[in-house]
């Protein structure tokens, strides 16, 4: 029974140090930020290989979505005559969650996990105790590029997600279930708020985009240096980057349309 | 490798084509196009009851959309709700005898502020005050006073 509590608290101690730790790291990273400015071809290759190479799963996947929006929301809609307030729910919908969340949950299992086995790697192949040695701090010169890149990108990515998922929709409301193309795009100029749903949707992605970079850095530059440990972390970067893009998506909903 | 000459290029239209979708939503999905910025002017009406109105619940004249609600309090001494709205101020020739009126669009919409110009000279400035105002129909009134109609017509055969 004691060994039980001792093993509880032994856990919960384990978890505030690895929180603690965190802070602290991107407390450095935050630091090492203006030297990444300074250096700005570190940032475009991060963006490259974080942002751009993103680009494709986010297209297809926000085509995909927002004609499955278009479906779903064609069907239930014209049961009450209202088919016309398609363009509503489908741009609705991506702009104020589908956007942010899925382009973020899609951006920590494609560009997160990478991140992070890539940091990974470098810890255990000793490259990061190596740049240390050589006096070269592997916070500004490896993490924090990747860190702003990754921070940068994200917002880009949702919004070409909710972008292209309108488009989507257009195609399957308009072209494939005939739904009237000017009532489509005024019902949702009439309906959409520049500040209050695009611009909350870009605040979550912003928001996003800081929390799942920041996981997927830490985890791999807290990973085990084995091979093992290494693959644990990439699955702990996509499981708690999940979790967080949901308990905060919550949190930020409740703030901006909840009127809590 | 790429050639960092085309990793920079890449990036910088990527970053383009996060822009323009941006742009795109906001011109394209919201109304931000039709927005004419906050040159407006605010005039307030008082209302029995309001219904489901909300704030940037629109404002029309003849069914054109001038302003929206930008504010809606209560009157702790008169019991009236006081409903602001902010009218564009390309339209500010709107008489200060002009009445206001809850409608709803359709019969499940959202509810919306009519606009009926009066006959007077003067217009409603920044801060007027629309006197002529019409409450918001509640449809369970209208459903009991029709009840009760109906039960004193059938009463008096």
């Amino acid at each position: 029974m004691v060994n039980l509590i001792r093993n509880f608290g032994r856990w919960g101690l384990g978890v505030f140090e690895r929180l603690g730790r965190g802070h602290i790291f991107l407390f450095h990273i935050l630091m090492g930020i203006p030297s990444v400015l300074a250096r700005f071809g570190l940032l475009i290759q991060q963006m490259m290989s974080v942002g751009v190479l993103s680009l494709l799963i986010i297209l297809v996947s926000g085509l995909f979505v927002g004609m499955v929006l278009g479906l779903q929301g064609y069907n239930t809609l014209v049961d009450f005559g209202a088919e016309q307030s398609l363009g509503v729910v489908v741009a609705l919908s991506l702009v104020r969650e589908l956007g942010p969340v899925v382009a973020s949950l899609l951006f920590a299992g494609r560009a997160g996990s990478a991140l992070t086995a890539e940091i990974g790697l470098m810890k255990s192949t000793e490259q990061l105790s190596g740049m240390e040695m050589m006096a070269v701090d592997p916070i500004k010169r490896v993490i924090a590029p990747r860190f702003l890149a990754g921070f940068i990108s994200l917002p880009l990515l949702a919004t070409i997600f909710s972008a292209i998922g309108v488009v989507g929709g257009f195609f399957v409301g308009v072209g494939l279930l005939g739904v009237d193309d000017g009532a489509f795009w005024s019902q949702m100029q009439a309906k959409v708020d520049f500040s209050e749903d695009i611009m909350n949707g870009v605040i979550k992605s912003i928001v996003f985009g800081f929390v799942v970079t920041w996981i997927a850095v830490f985890e791999g530059y807290d990973a085990v240096p084995t091979s093992e440990g290494v693959s644990r972390a990439t699955t702990r970067t996509v499981v708690h980057s999940a979790l967080a893009i949901l308990g905060l998506d919550f949190v930020l909903t409740a703030l901006m349309f909840g009127n809590i | 490798m790429h050639n960092s000459k085309t990793v920079e290029i890449i990036v910088g239209l990527f970053v383009a084509l996060g822009l323009a979708a941006l742009f795109m939503l906001a011109m394209k999905v919201s109304n931000l196009s039709t927005y004419s910025g906050d040159s407006g002017y605010v005039v307030t009406a008082r209302f029995e009851n309001i219904g489901g109105l909300k704030v940037r619940s629109p404002v029309t004249v003849a069914g054109v959309r001038v302003g929206r609600v930008s504010n809606i309090g209560f009157d702790n001494t008169t019991y009236e709700a006081v409903v602001s709205m902010s009218i564009s101020g390309d339209y500010n020739t709107l008489p200060t005898d002009t009445s206001a009126s809850i409608f709803t669009a359709g019969l499940l919409g959202e509810q919306y502020i009519a606009l009926e110009p009066g006959g007077d000279e003067k217009y409603l400035q920044q801060g007027g005050e629309v006197r002529l105002t019409q409450s918001a129909i509640v449809l369970e009134q209208v459903i009991g006073q029709f009840l009760y109609s109906q039960a004193e017509g059938g009463g008096d055969k």
